[in-house]
């Protein structure tokens, strides 16, 4: 029982990891990209798309090409959104609030449109997407995992998208911490001016930073599609699993090796209810609000302990322009 | 290879062109930038149209001025959309013209509404309409408040990250609101919102929204004035410039930002109170719908001038009224709006670039000197 309850608090906190994991990369570039639930929309239908189009063209799927043709879609279709974001952030110098919260209504308009329009492409009855082959193909398990009773449900159990997660956040985590690229993105997102006289190039590391971290961002889109979701896209179906990655992000104080335990917290807080017995619909509601709450905690704490490790980038959300002074 | 890609990174940055700021650009001149780059987008969106559907982009655009402007009661439905997205929208301004990015205005409308929802349902049979309404007025404003206050505080005292302490406001006040509503749904948990018959807000000459219009109309004004020309307004506006500036003329830095959020808390409680009480007389967890963030933009727009926000707010509704209609008679998914509207506000906010900065050729400069 416990087994299965952490299996599936992983299950449902691998999306918001992989959000979270690109929006600290972002947010460390100095951007606070509120894009983040549209882009994950867009890495889902990108992905989606892709399969769905490689599904039709032949019978018979190749799976190293039915896991690098969506994978590859995914990429290319968040970080083109990253690139809007950036493009109108960096070089336009637009404010980001603004621009986020924009490309979220666009990325999530992408998604239900070509969610609900792809289908008509073929003559079927089915009302939604089923890729069921290649999430089939996506969700193989390591083949000894269900020899090894709870350790393998625990720690094997689950399709390789799920240990990406886990490996980027932490190779993220290495080189915001222990590399020069790493010290010099962190100083462009606390002191653009500082940086920019050290001879670091501001704009470049923030639209790398940016379309890294859309990328990355989209592939819990796609995750959450292909796994978790068993390949059906339903519109509307991600829900607010992007906010909640922002939300992750200051529940981890803009570590991703901390997001990776926060991330299966927030899947505990999710999947806990369904385990209590006799609770109403209505109480389970409540329980769809305790990540926030635990997050504005965090968020008060770290403002009143007032750390300096613990805070957000100093220059987060402000434009820079090298000319202002 | 390094050296190649800092070359193109150059080109952004300082190579051949040079950008300065503007000091002052003439109205005229900013409103034909803002122009052309509207009719860039919807160029750019009649392509996609075409790309996507087929259609003549002209009878495209023709059906969406007839969806949205078709018939008198499309008008009123324009009319009073636009009426509440330009309620949230004013209540936002004060918060960001002080810098202070207020972004949970979904959560505050929906306290708000909450709380008229509540007065419908408890007081309803109890207190007659003349008093229930006042009543209804007053405690939703003071909940919006409350919901604002809340975030203000800690900012004030601690310095907590407002943009995303009221983010995460807006969601919990979703899930409470998704509680009541559940709560209170007709029969008891089958999740049809109940359809609250007390209190509603009255028809004035036949016109079930006319009240909703007239109320938003008289807040404009009133934000207008309060920004413009009260002292209060002007605290705002010089917090906003330069908190340094403020504490040494002697302002309470806290005390503005503890005010300013109250009063855009309570605004946002009226414009819910309008939706449960005078549209929608019933209360959902999508009753605010996204204004709360399409108002962000509606404001920003608008370069937070509540005169200009008008336009702003219509011109945002009849895009998404006018989109709908197309995604319906095309029979495309109804999305299609937010594609338009996304497209749209990306041009806008890209246009402001050339409204604030001016591009130099840097060799032009070189033979002048």
């Amino acid at each position: 029982m416990l087994a299965t309850i952490i299996q599936r608090a992983v299950m449902q906190g691998t999306p918001l990891l992989f959000g979270s994991t690109g929006e600290i990369l972002t947010e460390k570039s100095g951007h606070l990209n509120l894009g983040i639930p549209g882009i994950m929309y867009v890495g889902a239908i990108s992905g989606v798309a892709g399969a769905f189009l490689y599904e039709q063209s032949t019978a018979m799927l190749n799976p190293f090409l039915a896991v690098f043709i969506p994978l590859i879609c995914c990429l290319i279709g968040s970080m083109f959104m990253g690139l809007i974001y950036c493009f109108l952030t960096v070089t336009l110098r637009a404010n980001q609030n603004v621009t986020g919260l924009a490309l979220t209504t666009f990325g999530i308009g992408i998604g239900n449109f070509f969610g609900g329009s792809l289908i008509k492409l073929v003559d079927t009855d089915v009302p939604s997407i089923s890729l069921s082959t290649t999430s089939v193909i996506f969700k193989t398990q390591i083949p000894f995992a269900n020899k090894m009773g709870w350790f393998g449900d625990v720690f094997f159990s689950y399709g390789f998208l799920v240990y990406v997660a886990i490996i980027v956040a932490l190779i993220s985590s290495y080189v915001l911490n222990k590399t020069r690229v790493g010290l010099h993105l962190r100083s462009v997102g606390e002191s653009p001016e500082t940086a920019d006289a050290a001879g670091i190039n501001v704009t470049k590391y923030k639209y790398v930073s940016t379309c890294i971290g859309s990328a990355i961002a989209g592939l819990g889109g796609l995750y959450y599609v292909m796994d978790y979701a068993n390949g059906v896209w339903s519109n509307n179906g991600f829900g607010d699993r992007g906010w909640l990655s922002i939300a992750l992000v200051i529940f981890s104080v803009w570590r991703p090796s901390l997001s990776i335990l926060g991330s299966i917290l927030f899947g505990f807080l999710y999947v806990i209810p369904t385990y209590i017995p006799n609770i109403t619909v209505s109480t389970k509601i409540l329980f769809e609000m305790l990540p926030y709450v635990v997050t504005i905690l965090v968020l008060v704490i770290t403002s009143i302990r007032d750390k300096k490790e613990n805070q957000p980038p100093a220059s987060l959300g402000l434009a820079y322009f090298r000319e202002e002074r | 290879m390094n050296k190649l890609t800092n070359a193109v990174w150059n080109c952004f940055g300082k190579a051949s062109i040079h950008i300065a700021k503007r000091d002052d650009i003439a109205w005229w001149k900013s409103w034909i930038i803002r122009v052309i780059s509207v009719v860039m987008a919807l160029i750019v969106c009649g392509f996609l149209t075409v790309a996507l559907t087929d259609l003549n982009p002209i009878d495209v655009y023709v059906t969406m001025i007839k969806g949205a402007v078709g018939t008198p009661r499309l008008v009123w439905n324009l009319l009073q959309n636009t009426a509440i997205l330009l309620c949230v929208s004013l209540a936002v301004t004060p918060a960001f013209k002080m810098r202070f990015w207020n972004i949970g205005a979904e959560g505050q409308v929906l306290i708000g509404g909450l709380a008229t929802a509540t007065c419908m349902i408890f007081l309803g049979e109890v207190v007659p309409g003349p008093v229930l309404i006042p009543m209804m007025f007053v405690i939703s404003v003071i909940a919006g408040a409350f919901w604002a206050f809340i975030p203000a505080f800690f900012k004030a005292r601690f310095n907590s990250n407002e943009t995303l302490f009221t983010l995460m406001m807006n969601y919990i006040a979703i899930q409470i609101v998704a509680y009541f509503t559940l709560e209170w749904s007709v029969p008891k948990g089958s999740g049809t919102p109940r359809t609250l018959e007390f209190g509603q807000l009255p028809m004035l000459f036949g016109q079930k929204y006319l009240i909703n219009i007239i109320v938003v109309i008289l807040i404009t004004v009133l934000m207008y004035i309060y920004l413009k020309y009260t002292k209060q307004g002007y605290e705002i506006s010089v917090v906003g410039e330069s908190e340094n500036t403020a504490r040494y003329i002697g302002i309470n830095v806290k005390k503005v930002i503890l005010r300013t959020m109250a009063i855009s808390g309570a605004v946002c409680g009226i414009a819910g109170f309008l939706l449960v009480a005078g549209t929608d007389h019933s209360l959902k967890s999508d009753t605010a719908g996204g204004r709360g963030f399409t108002a962000i933009m509606v404001s920003w727009l608008a370069k937070f001038h509540p005169g200009f926000m008008v336009l702003t707010s219509l011109l945002i509704v009849f895009l998404e009224k006018g989109a709908s209609k197309i995604s319906e008679v095309y029979r495309l998914n109804s999305s299609f709006s937010d594609i338009i509207t996304g497209i749209i506000i990306f041009f806008i906010i890209g246009s402001e670039f050339f409204i604030n900065y001016k591009i130099k050729s840097n060799r032009k400069s070189k033979e002048e000197n």
